[in-house]
């Protein structure tokens, strides 16, 4: 029974961790229609500049602070000097562009600061927090930044003008214009807010599963079954399915299946879910007008 | 797109400028009996490596450009392609001419499978979905429950092919001929089946799946056809590779190939058959000239660090997109459009 | 055919009383002033952590050229290419270097699969492959494959080293494995199995693999404890021994753990995983761990450390490769110089074959590497080393293959 309850909570700080890159996913998909293969290695590359800092002597709050910005103004100098020249190409065009920027990053991260590990330092205390080497302050407090981003986006897009005006942009750009939404820096807006959240998730990340320019390989194929698995159009969705995605994925390996056959498994459930509700167990049929 | 893809496919015949291109490309090796050039062979053999990645971007263009589903997942067909083929020729003797088609049967059929819940995706969720395939397959393939034929993580050793006797040709330029004869012989089926009615079909179904549908066509069956037979396509390309490097192994097939084939399909154009060619050449040859350019940057500015190559690609793909984003062929109909309305107004 | 040149090679090197300074005799990729060498390397992809190596050797190399004119007036003229460690790629560049660019022969290129890609290739072409930067045990088979030649002790050997040593210590453990899956995994676990004999089946309680795609090693790391062990084999790479080391100690596990020296490098693993938790961590090693003070003054570390800041110095010195890849071109180094004049591809076998307790710097005092025609595993001993306070200690005698 312990055995089985520390499996599921190692799913759920991994489920944490899916959960935060599928945020980001869902950020772009729901800000502009698209999927953007290269989220994790701008979360990389936002967590290196905070490791940079660091090990500078910055103190780590402010580095972290600082990382979302830079990372934030990222997001929105990418969308408006390389993607907003591209709003009519098609689409596999940008899918290109994504798997371009993926290389960029990964290689230059490389070269600056070299494939070997690095350790990154973590807010939270990585000691047992009930002393029976159950939680730990880590993995609960992953978990509680996740929630706490998760509440913050939910309010941004229902409750607020912006949030609604950027929903409307990526949904039907041409009615969002005439009611005087400027979609193009919705747009961009979209870009930085995903590169902010990508930016915390890989900062959440790295104390776990160590700084690499590789870092991200793994994680954002878990994050992406999360997403579709939940609903890629829908924040709440998402991290539900990163949760989901997180716990099975050890239950399963560790009962069923073997630790071989894992992925296999994510790739399985992505397609039953995808099959029986195509928009993701806590996604919504849009009807498209034809 | 659709409009230049339609024009492609429908014209009445073949152009002299395909033939004389494929007749160049069979002249080829031919310089071999005439140079003297220790690299000749090793020139072939990129050769090979061209034609095969041509046809792999030619099943997934059959899919993406003609069809307009989205996969991601396009070297877990090559995978299967290469390890049927392996298998067939290590464990069963099956001499190569036969393992082609026979990988491409498998590969027509693991597609069809593939292609029933790929119905119901669409768009961002089938290239998702396909994604998430193209990472499984290589651990599925070392999973121990078939090590006994797929060698596990170690991979399958296969021994090249021998020309035939009565063939005065070198292994390089013998397997060149191979690869170039199953290539003319896909490219002549797809361009055949794109002219006709299951081509229409399939465009429609691309163009506006309801309207199609509406029509009579049965979308669902054309969808896991196409699904099918660009899986059989890309796998026989597959079985090629696996004749050619004469080994498989399961680090062969990353999604990095899949990604590989999506870029050389849409540097080359989509829904474009010239377009494939000019792909399988662009993936070979530019992943090489990244490391050219990376060496000479580093020689000319004297840098302290290597410029890496792939910050290289990334930034010449960038580059591609920003100027050709329909891709090299749909550059050169372009030229050639504007070449014609100049000569028509003079 | 490759029956007959094996003979050839092994009836020269039987009658190796022929002078080294000879007429010059070249091979392809020689000329009075340069040595052409290749090699392939993952500088890309999932094993780009690897890629040190190379860079390394081109540092060596750059300042062999400089100071000292190249090896016998002939500037060494490396080229080293990305693989990405996807095998037909290796074939493809290989390939390259071999036909087009005219190498006189291949250098410790790095994988497993990407060098049994091209195992064949090389000895039908015969060209030089040597010291691989791999530790399957297959690369040292001169009847089959007299042109490839293997390095470091194999990854075989290795663990059955820890299995002996886990028997005659440790007889009543409860072992759980963690293995990677893949052909290292693999050729560590047969060791194991090897070493521990009869103990296999008594002592072996779990035994996880992990894909290098998995994001953590949680999971897995639980199940092992959950099996009740006492021992922990942990065959790991780098990022996943740091990661092991790190949750092992968070909850609050204690086994006996011994490490391969694959995740073993102090820089990459040992500080990440955070020191305090890798205390009494046992590995094997062969070469000296440069962090450990015991080697501070000794003469042929502070001539890797001032090589290191004047000529590699953008690298983490902490790297473990950073100590294995100067050993191995000091190997090739050597079979050059004793080439002389005679460059060709069948006299750097014949010296590559016939080394005789040569000393390499930064390895372990007593290790000697030896190669005869029909002994292709130039270095065939390690040692067992502890992690105390921030660095390895070694204890014990050296252990060689044959006798282990």
């Amino acid at each position: 029974m312990e055995f089985f309850i520390q499996q599921i909570v190692a799913g759920l700080t991994n489920g944490a961790i899916y959960a935060c890159v599928a945020l980001g996913l869902v950020m772009i998909y729901v800000s502009t229609d698209h999927i953007n293969f290269a989220q994790g290695e701008m979360a990389m590359f936002a967590t290196f500049l905070a490791w940079a800092m660091i090990d500078a002597g910055v103190p780590y709050w402010v580095a972290f602070g600082l990382t979302i910005m830079v990372a934030f103004f990222g997001g929105l100098f990418i969308q408006r000097v390389i993607l907003k020249p591209l709003e009519n190409a098609p689409v596999l065009a940008l899918v290109v562009c994504f798997i371009a920027l993926l290389s960029i990053f990964n290689a230059i991260a490389g070269m600056i600061w070299s494939f070997t590990i690095k350790q990154f330092p973590s807010p939270f205390p990585s000691r047992d927090l009930f002393g029976n080497g159950l939680v730990s302050a880590q993995q609960l407090g992953v978990v509680a930044v996740t929630l706490v981003m998760l509440g913050l986006l939910t309010v941004f897009f229902r409750y607020t003008t912006l949030g609604l005006a950027m929903r409307a942009a990526a949904q039907n750009a041409s009615s969002a214009r005439l009611m005087g939404v400027r979609v193009s820096w919705m747009l961009a807006l979209g870009w930085g807010l995903a590169s902010g959240i990508g930016a915390i998730a890989g900062m959440l990340v790295a104390p776990i599963v160590f700084l690499d320019p590789n870092m991200m390989a793994g994680i954002l194929v878990y994050g992406f079954a999360g997403a579709l698995v939940g609903g890629i159009a829908n924040p709440l969705g998402a991290v539900a399915g990163g949760f989901i995605v997180g716990v099975l994925e050890n239950l399963v390996g560790s009962y069923i299946i073997g630790n071989e056959l894992k992925l296999s498994f994510a790739l399985v459930m992505v397609i039953g879910v995808l099959l029986l509700k195509p928009a993701g167990l806590f996604g919504r049929v849009i009807v498209r007008r034809v | 797109m659709a409009a230049m893809a339609r024009s492609w496919a429908t014209k009445p015949h073949i152009g002299l400028w395909a033939i004389g291109f494929w007749l160049v490309l069979a002249a080829l090796p031919l310089i071999g009996f005439v140079t003297e050039s220790p690299s000749f062979e090793y020139y072939l053999f990129m050769g090979q490596s061209m034609l095969i990645y041509a046809i792999a971007v030619l099943g997934l263009n059959l899919l993406i450009g003609f069809n307009g589903q989205i996969s991601l997942g396009h070297s877990a067909f090559f995978a299967v392609g290469a390890y049927a083929a392996a298998i067939l020729m290590v464990h069963a003797s099956v001499p190569y001419w036969l393992a082609i088609p026979l990988a491409g049967i498998v590969c027509f059929g693991a597609g069809f499978l593939f292609g029933f819940p790929a119905l119901k995706l669409e768009g961002h969720y089938l290239a998702l979905a396909t994604f998430t395939l193209a990472i499984a397959v290589p651990q599925l393939l070392k999973h121990k429950s078939i090590a006994g034929w797929t060698g596990g993580v170690g991979g399958v050793l296969l021994d090249k092919p021998d020309p035939p006797a009565f063939l005065p040709l070198s292994v390089d330029q013998f397997l060149y001929y191979v690869c170039l004869i199953v290539a003319m012989a896909l490219f002549w089926i797809v361009y055949n089946l794109l002219r006709g009615r299951s081509g229409r079909a399939m465009m429609a179904i691309r163009d506006h799946a309801m309207a199609a549908g509406t029509m009579g066509i049965d979308t669902a069956l054309y969808k896991t056809m196409t699904f099918g037979v660009s899986a059989a396509i890309t796998g026989m390309a597959g079985a090629l590779s696996a004749i050619t490097v004469a080994y498989v192994a399961p680090d062969s097939f990353t999604l990095q190939l899949s990604i590989s084939f999506l870029v050389g399909l849409v540097v080359g154009g989509i829904a474009s058959l010239p377009g494939c060619l000019i792909g399988g050449a662009f993936i070979v040859l530019v992943q090489n000239s990244s490391q050219s350019i990376s060496d000479w940057m580093k020689d000319a500015f004297s840098l302290r660090y290597d410029v890496p190559a792939w910050a290289i690609y990334g930034t010449l793909l960038l580059l591609l997109m920003f100027f050709l984003p329909n891709g090299l062929a749909g550059g050169i109909t372009a030229i050639r459009g504007l070449f014609s309305r100049a000569t028509q107004k003079t | 055919m490759l029956r007959r040149r094996t003979a050839l090679l092994s009836a020269a090197a039987a009658t190796f009383a022929v002078p080294a300074r000879a007429e010059k005799k070249y091979g392809p990729g020689v000329t009075d002033t340069e040595i052409k060498i290749g090699q392939t390397m993952p500088y890309s992809g999932n094993a780009s952590a690897y890629g040190v190596a190379g860079r390394l050797h081109a540092a060596y190399f750059r300042m062999l050229n400089e100071t000292q004119g190249g090896i016998n007036g002939r500037k060494i003229n490396f080229i080293s290419l990305d693989d990405g460690y996807s095998p037909p790629k290796t074939m493809e560049l290989t390939r390259q270097l071999v036909e087009r660019d005219q190498v006189l022969l291949m250098f410790y290129p790095l994988g497993t699969q990407t060098n049994t890609a091209i195992h064949k290739y090389m000895n039908q072409k015969k060209v030089p492959h040597l010291f691989l930067a791999t530790g399957a045990s297959k690369w040292g088979d001169p009847k089959n494959f007299p042109w490839t030649m293997g390095w470091q002790p194999d990854y075989h050997t290795e663990c059955k080293i820890f299995g002996k040593h886990i028997v005659a210590n440790h007889k009543d453990a409860k072992i759980a494995i963690l293995r990677q899956n893949d052909d290292m995994g693999n050729d560590y676990l047969s060791g194991f199995k090897e070493g521990l004999g009869a103990g296999w089946e008594k002592m072996v309680v779990a035994d996880a693999t992990y894909e290098v795609t998995d994001p953590t090693v949680d999971s897995q790391i639980l199940q092992i404890k959950n099996s009740g062990a006492t021992l922990f084999m942990n065959i790991t790479t780098p990022k996943f021994s740091a990661q092991s080391i790190k949750k092992v100690a968070e909850i609050g596990w204690k086994p006996i753990h011994y490490l391969v020296s694959v995740g073993a490098s102090v820089g990459a693993v040992m500080r990440p995983a955070g020191i305090e938790n890798a205390q009494g961590i046992v590995t094997a090693q062969f070469a000296k761990d440069v962090t450990d003070p015991r080697w501070a003054t000794a003469p042929d570390y502070l001539e890797w450390k001032a090589f290191m800041d004047k000529w590699n110095p953008t690298a983490n010195q902490l790297e473990g490769s950073n100590v294995s890849s100067y050993i191995s071109v000091h190997g090739l180094v050597h079979v050059l110089k004793k080439c002389g004049d005679d460059l060709s591809r069948e006299n750097i076998m014949r010296q590559a074959a016939n080394i005789k307790d040569l000393e390499i710097p930064l390895l372990l005092p007593g290790i000697k590497v030896n190669t005869s025609p029909t002994n292709f595993y130039p270095i065939r001993a390690e040692q067992l080393a502890r992690f105390e306070g921030d660095h390895w200690t070694l204890f014990g005698d050296l252990i060689s293959a044959d006798a282990g």
